[in-house]
């Protein structure tokens, strides 16, 4: 279970990201994050994942503070998480297959077990054919779909997307939706932040809306509301 | 597990080295040229060495006698300078043996042969040339020549002059001269060494700020310190082997070329062959300074990027 316990995070310059919020994500859930550029979507998502620290409040994750976490640990409290960015974020110097088994290698899993769960997680984001590829051989779609199967790869608890739509056209968006959608069937919690409405009603999912920084509205029904 | 992650690390650092081919071009042709100059450091010592010694070699004393000096009298002088503990060697010279070859050294002045001629007798006296284990040693020989020790059985000196006190005031002033101007060239490439190593750096910490992004994303799915610094550590000592054998097969057209020139510029020294004799030593040296300066570079360079 993931908890922000009255989290604020204001910026040097003392522009305000994040005021008060508190926010608590139950395990195998799917929650959207909603709201305009600058409600403090990313950033929540960043404190969450201890890239960030908050000014005031704490993020725990299994009871356990993400902040008080040492280097060690926090590299361990990452590879539970698998995150999927709007620019994707792939590693351009290697393929695709190693791509993805990067981020084995750097959880330490056994060769052998990067040798089958490599082919099995692209057929799963359905790119058996791209394996040897470079990130910039690809469509948007395709690289979007690379970054999920990256995601995927050690099982992680949460898969956390941020915008992961936000670069590709409808049909592109619609499939990775359903992955997404597949993946949290399959048991895994899914935290999307988007201001894509289309996806909101495609999902019909708990909806959390944010503006200026705090949350404005936390629907279970899972619609967008302007 | 520590082998694996091992090969890990060396197989990305290979991929990363052989995959970005403008980055690795740019960066080993810098690192090239860093190893050259401390190639050049390198030689530039040996010439100092080597000329100072070919110049200290230079250095002897040559004692000549009296015409009426009997052969008897020079030899027991002889035996009395070989008996000296500083002195290394003593080579005589008869009075037909200089005049010999100081025929030989005018044959082609007509008017020197002449005179030579018209004196009718032999004007040069024999000749003791004596060669010190050390060149600190002369004066101290000189001093024992010039002293009493030297006398003939008469009472009187048979020596006609000791030439080690003209010839001193010359090599040491020509000493001083080489000495400062190879001081000069050393500080020069210093210089430049110094200069060049830091457009090294500077050019492997550009090619990790390229990758900046990525090694965010790296941090982001939980990859270590270690996991991510050894590829870009291990891309920088490959920069360096390479570079550092560029330089090696370099040196050798280079210095063949100026060998001829070397050889005749600085007495004897010739570049080529030097190199050839301490190749091992040179190619430890150059390889060592690559290697460490792209896996230094590396290591300084990406602790930058490994915050998040």
């Amino acid at each position: 279970m993931i908890v922000f316990d009255r989290v604020s995070k204001i910026y040097p310059d003392s522009s305000v990201a994040l005021e008060e919020v508190t926010l608590s994500i139950e395990p195998k859930e799917f929650i959207s994050i909603v709201g305009p550029s600058g409600a403090g979507k990313t950033t929540l998502l960043k404190l969450f994942l201890a890239e960030e620290k908050p000014t005031q409040g704490a993020v725990y994750y299994d009871s356990v503070n993400v902040h008080t976490l040492g280097k060690k640990e926090i590299n361990e409290f990452r590879r539970k998480v698998g995150m999927v960015f709007q620019d994707f974020r792939l590693l351009s110097t290697k393929t695709v297959y190693e791509n993805i088994a990067f981020t084995m290698e750097a959880a330490g899993r056994a060769d052998e077990e990067i040798e089958s769960d490599v082919p099995h997680v692209l057929e799963l984001v359905d790119l058996t054919p791209k394996v040897w590829n470079f990130p910039r051989e690809l469509s948007g779609g395709e690289k979007q779909r690379v970054a999920i199967a990256r995601a995927l790869v050690n099982e992680p608890d949460i898969i956390i997307a941020d915008e992961p739509t936000g670069n590709l056209d409808p049909a592109n968006t619609y499939d990775i939706v359903q992955i997404l959608k597949k993946i949290n069937d399959l048991g895994t919690t899914v935290i999307l932040a988007t201001h894509n409405k289309g996806i909101i009603d495609l999902l019909k999912r708990r909806v959390v809306a944010m503006d200026r920084g705090r949350i404005v509205r936390d629907d279970r029904s899972g619609k967008y509301f302007e | 597990m520590f082998w694996t992650k091992l090969k890990r690390v060396l197989r990305a650092g290979f991929f990363n080295f052989w995959r970005d081919g403008t980055v690795t071009l740019a960066s080993v042709s810098v690192m090239t040229v860093t190893l050259l100059v401390i190639g050049l450091i390198a030689f530039s010592s040996a010439i100092l060495n080597t000329t100072l010694t070919e110049l200290e070699n230079k250095i002897d004393i040559n004692v000549t006698f009296i015409t009426s000096a009997s052969e008897e009298d020079i030899l027991n002088i002889k035996h009395t300078i070989e008996s000296l503990p500083e002195v290394s060697l003593v080579t005589y010279v008869t009075r037909e043996e200089a005049l010999a070859a100081f025929k030989e050294r005018h044959s082609s002045d007509q008017s020197i042969l002449a005179a030579l001629d018209e004196l009718g007798e032999n004007p040069l006296g024999a000749v003791l040339n004596v060669r010190a284990r050390d060149p600190s040693q002369y004066a101290s020989v000189a001093e024992f020549l010039e002293g009493s020790n030297a006398l003939s059985s008469g009472g009187f000196t048979i020596i006609d002059r000791v030439n080690y006190f003209q010839n001193k005031t010359a090599i040491d002033k020509l000493t001083k001269i080489i000495a400062s101007a190879d001081r000069l060239g050393f500080a020069l490439t210093l210089f430049l060494a110094i200069i060049s190593v830091l457009i090294a750096f500077n050019t492997i910490r550009l090619t990790i700020y390229l990758a900046r992004d990525e090694i965010s994303v790296m941090r982001l799915v939980g990859a270590s310190t270690a996991f991510i610094q050894g590829p870009f550590v291990v891309v920088g000592v490959i920069y360096g082997i390479v570079a550092g054998l560029l330089t090696l097969l370099m040196l050798l057209p280079l210095t063949y070329w100026l060998g001829s020139t070397t050889e005749s510029f600085f007495v004897g020294f010739n570049i080529f062959s030097y190199y050839l004799r301490h190749f091992l030593e040179i190619a430890s040296i150059i390889m060592f300074s690559g290697v460490f300066i792209g896996a230094l570079s590396s290591a300084l360079a990406i602790r930058k990027y490994l915050k998040v």
